[in-house]
């Protein structure tokens, strides 16, 4: 098929699939008119039900759990993919290094002084996102992403054997793997304590209190810890693919 | 204003598609990939907007206060979670192309061989 033709069918097809969504839009209800009513629903019980402020933890690591286990595993796999595909390909016997590795270009002093100073506060934010997930915007997924990207401003403001040296292989792949496993556990915890799987069985604490909304705060930092390793390891393995020159550093 | 955020979010979808079906670089493909998957972001989020209402967030506001529905968010939360990490996995995968067949032009990648 010439790219040509690609193109006119492209675009005739894709004019058929506009007149579809905008037939779809118009009948949807319009933007800011939300008629519910699972939404509202939550928004009114969960509160009291789960003791924690932000509802949509509380879909996340409660009322939906399950889902959000899949949604790890996706994570974990993908991560986990990630590894084994970049280091298939480095011990592949025809494997070899770029030609000419990247030089070290010099890191300006802006970039040194704004990458080091700003690891310590961002990692106390990714933290206190992660902690704070059933009270304020933030979670694991989010503070965990954070978290994951940290080391990276080591790689930014000094160099790779530097990055490689504070972001041990080792703990990246134990946190994902102690994170993922983690969730599991408390599920299966959940059951042991007589409940369904995954259910919430602990005590729920005080509303707006750090210690309270039970299992949810455990899952929640279960997944900080899990995305903190994933997100580590990616880049881990993404910055092995440019390798720097070590001795003109 | 009543259409306006569905029609940015059928226009994202239609743009990431014609950029996948005209891309000559793997990588092009998966950036407009996640373009794709961003109409999704902004077609869940305005399904479930209200005007005026708070975040479903009630730390600071007593519940009851009427709040934009939470479901969407939690969804949109898992979308791009599994965005992003489905994105490192197809970049990881150009990359063994290329090493392979020193090629990122789709158009020009021929069946593999063997």
């Amino acid at each position: 098929m010439s790219p040509r033709f690609r193109k006119w069918l492209f675009l005739v097809s894709t004019l058929g699939l506009a007149l579809l969504l905008f037939w779809a839009v118009v009948a949807l209800p319009g933007f800011g008119n939300y008629p519910g009513p699972y939404g509202d629903l939550l928004n009114s019980v969960a509160v009291y039900e789960r003791h924690v402020t932000n509802i949509v933890t509380a879909v996340n690591f409660d009322y939906r759990v399950l889902d959000t286990l899949g949604e790890e595993f996706i994570l974990f796999a993908a991560a986990t993919g990630v590894m084994l595909l970049l280091r298939e390909q480095r011990a592949a016997p025809h494997y070899r290094l770029p030609a000419s590795p990247r030089a070290v270009f010099a890191r300006s002093d802006a970039a040194r002084w704004m990458g080091l100073g700003f690891i310590g506060a961002l990692m106390a934010f990714g933290i206190y996102i992660v902690l704070h997930a059933h009270l304020t915007p933030g979670g694991g997924f989010q503070g965990g992403a954070i978290l994951g990207s940290t080391s990276l401003l080591v790689y930014l403001a000094s160099k790779e054997s530097v990055y490689r040296r504070v972001t041990p292989k080792f703990l990246a792949e134990l946190a994902e793997c102690a994170g993922a496993g983690g969730y599991v556990v408390i599920g299966i915890g959940a059951l042991l304590a007589g409940g369904a799987f995954l259910q919430n069985v602990l005590p729920l604490g005080q509303t707006g209190n750090l210690a309270s909304s039970g299992t949810i705060w455990l899952i929640n930092f279960s997944i900080g810890v899990e995305v903190t390793g994933a997100f580590s390891i990616l880049f881990l393995e993404f910055i092995k693919e440019v390798p720097e020159r070590e001795d003109s550093a | 204003m009543r259409l306006l955020p569905y029609i940015v979010a059928a226009w994202l979808l239609l743009t990431g598609l014609y950029g996948i079906v005209t891309s000559r670089n793997l990588l092009h493909v998966i950036v407009c990939l996640s373009i794709v998957q961003s109409s999704t972001y902004v077609l869940l989020l305005s399904v479930g907007y209200r005007t005026g209402a708070i975040a479903p967030i009630f730390a600071e506001h007593p519940p009851g206060t009427p709040a934009v529905d939470p479901v969407v968010h939690a969804l949109v939360l898992t979308d791009i979670v599994v965005g992003a990490t489905v994105t490192a996995l197809l970049f990881a995968l150009a990359v063994q192309v290329f090493k392979r067949r020193g090629e990122v032009d789709p158009a020009r990648l021929r069946p593999l061989r063997e």
